[in-house]
């Protein structure tokens, strides 16, 4: 038992299985899922469907998390990428083609991964601060997809573009689909490779890691061309829902929700090991709490507050103080049971002095 | 506070502490016991737990098993200011004082006495802070700037700090390790002033001499359990080091050999460096290195020793000069060329260059190899953990926990994990900046018994370090810095300690560089 509260994963889950029950105890049917036409509805299902352009988000941003950067910039990316695909669409003969679309796709990771590499290249090679580096494309990004639509919000009709989003595949969205594969591949570039000791290196100690031969540049660059190439794909799946290219609204704040998503699950800001799984469940804990936002009726101009209410709970639930405290307080109470270790370390003594 | 422990008249009672971390017993059940009017020097290699025991002594840890009991009540502190409150003050090597304060200020910090109305009486405080300097002693001006003063002062602040908030127990941790000699002189009579005030000063220094010249007692502990107590006057010098590492001292003895190895100087050097400099950093020096032979680098700190096998192993970047290797001219501007060409620079800043604080023992001894293989060829997991044990016994890294974070580990365990990278890259030459700095003498031993046991079977080493003795006991030859240029090489069998000493002070004065 002790042993499962210690576990790196235990908070992020408890708080996000927390939501869903309070959820069920509001509405019974919030865990119903129902099959359509061989195809599964529900609000576990929305959830997963609707949390896939987040989660790719996240995914990059962990990375660059790790790397001890941050990226600012992925909201911004996600608009150029949308306005790319749907202006690539808007432009061509046969908007309803799958080689059009498929070009379209194309043309968008590619615009958004030169994007993603422009932020490595910055922060790496020319040593800008990562979140000034990736601020300038979060100021000038959307500017360049309204550039790209001449100033309009770009509507298409074109059915195989619409299916990203929405489409189902053997009786599951499509979306799952491009969610579960970018995690799968980012875990196994990052585990079963040296990525992710190597990356943790870098984001631990620069310094040491480069004297120790490792290519802290190609593997900082990597993490932010990474991060471009994912929130691209993320601004194709957001366009495609609202077959909408809109610059203005696309993943608007989003990177904010990514880096919530990456801290929720365990993931310091301050660089070094990091976690796929937590982040994933940090998204799940997000796109929960904001579908529980709906379902509970919460009015939409109280919703921010509600939200911040929770996510401020969820974060004090996790916090390692907090949890001292607590047991201090408990061991208090119960006199002659020992004080545990409530001072100022479990894990890693800080050298106060060598 | 009046009452001292019944059984041994001590002001501060330590029985039986265990402290755990994950992987690593820190302490196991330590006895210490800190009386009234007294100097305790705490004695012990790295990693004997020495930190450990102060840091649950002012809070910083909880115990997890002992009592420590404080004039006569036992206490749990739950943090360091519940340990400020029973009277325990500790000055640690860096003062944490603010340097951008006054003196006056940081003696009195947070005890500022007021003017009827709440407001700071500021001539008061500088008034009351110039008394207490005075009764150390010290003739400060009260109202210059902390960072204006030389660390020793600085240290002798937050001792009148200390006293300002009337502590009974006093920790020094290290404070001499930047201090002149004078400097010393004079926080040691501040020490015995507070000494026959009644104070008990326990004090942590990795210099023997200045342990006998101060100490009144002396307590020994090894590998995190107590070895014993013993009044200073009673313990004979060599039988404290061997209390402190546990065995005897005559294997450094037989290291001496190493010095007079003969070495095949016609073959090509592993190392060739004609002219090297950078403008600024040093002037333009040459230095051939054969195979399997230890070449020294001596010279005062700032000499430009550091500065120099830097640029060799292209962790900065020389602006003229040639490095061959291997009798072929090679580009050395990262340290992945010097690693491409099997070269390993183990870097002075053990924790700010060297490990990786919160990766593990494994992660960071393969990270070498990893980094050289490139990401996407990751080490097989057998031939991982085969390395890893195989590294770790033949350098007696403890714990013997793979699995461990390496911050947790003490200096010397740290300075082993960081060799053990560089060999397992098979690398032909290794450059050694300070490994032995800071670390305690059993590991010091083992760490030059590597290095020469490395050289006998052809591996070609650089090796430096601030104590000569060293330098001699392992080099054949010793080159020798001095003001950022290299002023000459000697053959390291020809001269003792005083004339390497005279030399690097007097040869090449007032000649043209």
């Amino acid at each position: 038992m002790k042993k499962l509260v210690r576990h790196r994963l235990f908070w992020p889950i408890t708080a996000l299985i927390t939501l869903i029950v309070i959820n069920t105890a509001a509405r019974p049917q919030f865990i119903s899922i129902t099959v359509r036409d061989g195809e599964l509805y529900g609000a576990l299902i929305d959830i997963l469907r609707n949390s896939a352009p987040l989660m790719l988000v996240a995914l990059g941003m962990t990375i660059v998390i790790a790397t001890r950067g941050i990226d600012l910039s992925v909201g911004a990316i996600m608009a150029v990428s949308g306005a790319v695909a749907l202006t690539v669409i808007d432009t061509s003969g046969a908007p309803g083609s799958l080689g059009t679309v498929f070009v379209a796709l194309v043309v968008a990771l590619l615009v958004s991964l030169v994007l993603g590499s422009w932020n490595g290249l910055l922060v790496s090679v020319l040593g800008i601060q990562p979140i000034i580096a990736t601020l300038v494309l979060m100021l000038a990004g959307r500017g360049v997809a309204l550039l790209i639509t001449g100033g309009f919000i770009t509507t298409v009709t074109s059915a195989p573009y619409k299916f990203i989003a929405t489409g189902y595949v053997v009786g599951l969205p499509f979306a799952l689909f491009i969610s579960a594969v970018a995690i799968a591949v980012i875990a196994l570039v990052e585990r079963r490779t040296a990525l992710g000791m190597l990356t943790e290196a870098v984001g631990i100690n620069p310094a040491a890691s480069r004297l120790a031969g490792v290519r802290a540049k190609g593997i900082v660059f990597g993490a932010y061309a990474t991060s471009g190439l994912l929130a691209g794909m993320a601004g194709v799946l957001y366009s495609s829902n609202i077959m909408a290219a809109d610059a203005n609204a696309t993943g608007l704040y989003i990177e904010l929700y990514a880096i919530l998503a990456v801290v929720l699950g365990g993931t310091s800001l301050m660089g070094g090991t990091f976690t796929i799984a937590g982040t994933v469940v940090g998204v799940f804990t997000i796109q929960t709490l904001e579908s529980t936002i709906l379902f509970l009726g919460v009015p939409s101009a109280q919703a921010p507050v509600f939200f911040a209410i929770v996510v401020i709970v969820v974060v004090l639930v996790q916090s390692p103080r907090l949890h001292r405290l607590a047991r201090r307080l408990l061991s208090r109470r119960s006199r002659d049971d020992d004080a545990g270790r409530p001072a100022s370390q479990t894990k890693t003594p800080v050298e106060v002095a060598s | 506070m009046n009452d001292l422990d019944t059984a041994t008249g001590a002001v501060v009672a330590l029985r039986g502490i265990t402290i755990r971390f994950p992987g690593v017993l820190a302490l196991d059940g330590v006895d210490f016991f800190l009386r009234p009017g007294e100097i305790h020097s705490l004695m012990g290699e790295n990693g004997a737990g020495k930190s450990t025991l102060i840091k649950a002594l002012t809070g910083v840890y909880s115990v997890d098993a002992g009592t420590i009991t404080v004039g006569g009540a036992e206490r749990v502190f739950a943090g360091t200011a519940d340990a400020q409150d029973a009277g325990i003050s500790t000055v640690y090597q860096e003062v944490n004082l603010c340097t951008n304060l006054s003196v006056g200020e940081n003696v009195m910090l947070g005890h500022e006495p007021r003017r009827t109305g709440g407001g700071i009486d500021w001539r008061a405080v500088h008034r009351q802070a110039r008394e207490h300097l005075a009764g150390l002693g010290l003739e400060i001006d009260t109202r210059s700037t902390l960072a204006a003063h030389s660390l020793a002062i600085q240290q002798l602040v937050a001792i009148s700090r200390a006293m300002v908030l009337d502590a009974k127990v006093l920790i020094l941790d290290e404070p001499t390790s930047s201090l002149d000699r004078g400097e010393v002189a004079q926080l040691f009579a501040v020490m015995r002033a507070l000494r026959d005030t009644g104070v008990a000063i326990l004090f942590v220094s990795h210099f023997l001499d200045q342990v006998y010249e101060i100490s009144d007692r002396i307590t020994v502990l090894r590998n995190g359990r107590l070895v014993g107590e013993y009044p200073a006057a009673e313990l004979p010098r060599d039988q404290l080091v061997s209390r402190m590492i546990g065995r005897e001292l005559d294997e450094l003895a037989q290291l001496s050999q190493s010095a007079e190895r003969p070495i095949d100087r016609t073959v090509a050097p592993v190392l060739r460096a004609s002219g090297v400099g950078r403008r600024g950093v040093l002037s333009p020096a040459d230095l051939e290195v054969y195979p399997g032979e230890v070449v020294g680098l001596a010279g005062l700190l700032g000499s430009g020793r550091t500065e120099f096998v830097r640029l060799l192993v292209g962790a900065d970047k020389a602006d003229e000069g040639v490095i061959e290797v291997h009798g072929a001219p090679a580009r050395m501007s990262s340290p992945r060329h010097a690693i491409q060409k099997r070269i390993a620079y183990s870097s002075e800043d053990r924790r700010g260059e060297g490990v990786i604080g919160d990766l593990t023992v494994a992660e960071n001894i393969v990270l070498g190899i990893q980094a050289r293989r490139g990401w996407m060829r990751p080490i097989r997991r057998a031939e991982h953990d085969q390395l890893v044990s195989e590294y770790m016994s033949a350098l007696g890294v403890r714990p013997a926990d793979p699995n461990a974070l390496v911050r947790n580990l003490s200096g010397g365990n740290q300075q082993k994990v960081l060799l053990a990278r560089w060999l397992a890259t098979a690398p032909e030459l290794i450059v050694l900046d300070e490994p032995t700095r800071g670390i305690d003498v059993g590991a010091k031993a083992d760490i030059q018994r590597k290095v020469a046991e490395l050289a006998a079977d052809g591996l070609s080493v650089i090796f430096i370090s601030s104590e000569l003795e060293e330098v001699l006991r392992l080099a054949q030859r010793v080159s020798v810095m001095r003001d950022r240029r290299k002023i000459g090489e000697l053959d390291s069998a020809l001269v003792d300690l005083d004339q390497l000493i005279d030399y690097i002070a007097n040869e090449g004065e007032g000649s043209a560089a």
